[in-house]
């Protein structure tokens, strides 16, 4: 795949504030976007965990989703899973509803399930899903359910795995298993809660090494929420960084500087880089704890039409620069902004 | 004639005691993939309590069996995705309906001996009414398991991600629960309260040990299901002492023999 350099792929970020001008119109008429939301709530309980966000992300793309402990990272992931009820704003996964959409997207939730610690093999453990929503017992299916298993194993080079009980994998073999679980039905969209915890530094990079080529080799959007940012430098398209019931997405370093992070968490952040690594970090005193409801997030949307919140729009412009990392990795949907 | 089947009892306590060891095995399965021992073994001792109130009321012991584990299987589902503390949840509510099963075979003290066959149950008192409606729930109980299968497996191995794909893991875990009743209610009478685990989790647990694949898994715990109450009532007829002694036992020394041929196997896959 080799779009020119101006298909900033998939986010319309670079030209416009997308809350008034509205993502869906930048796409190309054949692509369709993986998510596209506009104004969307996400609710945890009663509690508006994000108030308005706007989030375009094209097929092909990988997106790290950052932000403090609280600041909506799963409850955002499972309200696109559909495990979470929308809040509010409009939200269209694969150019459907989430309703009929929902099938074709893949969840890894943040914490392991027990039944991956249990004694059945991995190959029994991802064929469970195989069209796991159907009634019955399936026997007619068993030669594709098999073959979609080991299809499956295959694709995040689990093969040799397929045999071995669940209770004697290691931890980044357990986590294979559970993505290639969540890829045994044809996704489009892969949701991946904070898949590298607890991982040793090579593990991760093998999880993301693996996330990376099928996002490349299938067009498998992804979102994959994460503790650290240094891990995905290098291989995500762009970052969504949550903060205060608002988010911002684009290139990192559209996102991840000190005036954009200043803004987003409504106190002076700063950003040190050294040696490729980033470190981001209050720039005086330390980092309260993240309260969606102090005074960094007023509930502002509530009752009100989104893109019309009195402190403008949730996801606030990033300014485009040079030199990002993968910010010209060709994506599959032409946004209307050209870059020089 | 081998095994005393020209006798009643002795053919009513093979069929009770088969379709309800079966439909324990492949219930079991589930409970134990999902990790809910306690809670079956729970439910199991509020089917005391609730058989003892039915008998002083002077209703079947099946209705107070049925209606007690249903209606506590019901309460710990809806607790369960709230409560972290579902072990403690589950204690508590053990506690109080033993407590309250105690209250009622002190109103009701005219006959020990029922208190006793609840509690340990009485293979070889199975009217022929009983293991009638024995291998008539077991059936019922098997093609409801059928039914639910795949999205019993899928959530009971990955409730978020089933969750994600639309499966109604919430309703799932009631239905389940039913299940779970209905077979403690059945088995109750036949193997006792205190020993259900011998066809709910021994046959399960040595077939989770022994089988890689969740359908092997299920029919082999089955068929360790048979040849346990087949084998126990052998041994009550042909050596004596009570069927329920044997077939705890045996359920027990199948576990010991699962467990320990486990690790060989785990070793070979691995190797």
């Amino acid at each position: 795949m080799n779009a020119p350099a101006h298909t900033h792929a998939g986010i319309a970020a670079d030209t416009a504030e997308i809350g008034d001008n509205q993502a869906g119109e930048n796409r190309g008429a054949s692509a369709v976007w993986a998510v596209q939301a506009r104004g969307l709530c996400c609710r945890h309980g009663e509690q508006a965990v994000i108030t308005a966000l706007d989030l375009a992300l094209a097929p092909g793309q990988l997106v790290g989703v950052f932000g403090t402990n609280g600041s909506g990272k799963t409850t955002l992931l499972q309200t696109l899973a559909g495990i979470l009820p929308v809040g509010g704003g409009s939200l269209e996964l694969l150019g459907q509803p989430l309703a009929t959409a929902r099938t074709r997207i893949g969840y890894v939730a943040q914490t392991v399930p027990e039944g991956a610690f249990g004694r059945i093999d991995a190959a029994s453990f991802v064929a469970a899903a195989w069209q796991g929503e159907r009634w019955g017992l399936g026997l007619r299916h068993a030669a594709e359910r098999r073959q979609a298993t080991q299809q499956a194993l295959r694709r995040v080079e689990a093969q040799h795995l397929a045999a071995r009980p669940m209770d004697a994998l290691s931890g980044g073999e357990r986590q294979r298993v559970c993505i290639a679980q969540a890829l045994v039905n044809p996704v489009s969209l892969l949701l991946l809660d904070e898949p590298l915890s607890n991982l040793d530094p090579r593990s991760q990079q093998g999880v993301l090494a693996l996330v990376r080529r099928l996002c490349d080799a299938q067009q498998l959007a992804v979102m994959l929420s994460a503790h650290d940012i240094n891990p995905l430098l290098p291989v995500m398209d762009q970052v969504l960084y949550l903060a205060a019931g608002r988010g911002r997405i684009g290139t990192v370093d559209a996102v991840v500087n000190a005036a954009s992070l200043t803004e987003l968490y409504g106190l002076p952040m700063a950003v040190a880089r050294h040696d490729g690594y980033v470190f981001i970090h209050p720039a005086r005193g330390f980092m309260p704890e993240e309260s969606p409801h102090g005074d960094h997030a007023p509930s502002q949307s509530r009752g009100q039409p989104h893109g019309q919140a009195p402190q403008g729009p949730a996801v606030l412009p990033a300014q485009e620069q040079d030199g990002g990392v993968r910010s010209n990795r060709p994506g599959a949907v032409e946004t209307s902004g050209g870059r020089p | 004639m081998i095994l005393g089947l020209e006798y009643g009892f002795m053919r009513h306590a093979l069929l009770a005691g088969s379709s309800i060891a079966v439909a324990c095995a492949a219930v079991g399965y589930f409970v134990t993939l999902r990790r809910q021992a306690f809670a079956a073994h729970a439910l199991s001792h509020v089917g005391f309590t609730g058989a003892a109130g039915a008998i002083l009321l002077g209703v079947s012991p099946y209705l107070g069996l049925f209606g007690f584990t249903l209606a506590a299987g019901f309460a710990l589902a809806l607790a369960g995705s709230r409560l972290r503390e579902r072990d403690i949840g589950i204690g508590m509510v053990l506690m109080f309906a033993l407590g309250l099963g105690v209250l009622f075979l002190n109103l009701y003290t005219a006959n020990a001996q029922a208190a006793m066959s609840i509690l340990f149950g009485s293979i070889v008192g199975i009217t022929a009414a009983q293991a009638g409606l024995s291998l008539g729930v077991a059936l019922a109980c098997l093609l409801a398991l059928a039914a639910i299968y795949r999205p019993l497996a899928f959530a009971s191995l990955n409730p978020e991600a089933a969750r994600a794909r639309g499966v109604p893991v919430r309703a799932l875990d009631l239905l389940f629960v039913a299940l779970l009743a209905a077979v403690v209610a059945i088995a109750v009478p036949v193997i006792g309260a205190l020993l259900i685990f011998a066809f709910l989790i021994g046959p399960a647990a040595a077939a989770q040990a022994l089988a890689r694949g969740m359908a092997r898994g299920v029919l082999l715990a089955m068929v360790f299901g048979l040849l346990l109450t087949w084998s126990g009532l052998a041994a009550a007829y042909y050596i004596g002492y009570p069927a329920s002694t044997w077939i705890a036992s045996l359920s027990f020394a199948l576990y010991l023999v699962a467990q320990a041929a486990r690790p060989r196997r785990a070793a070979r896959a691995a190797g």
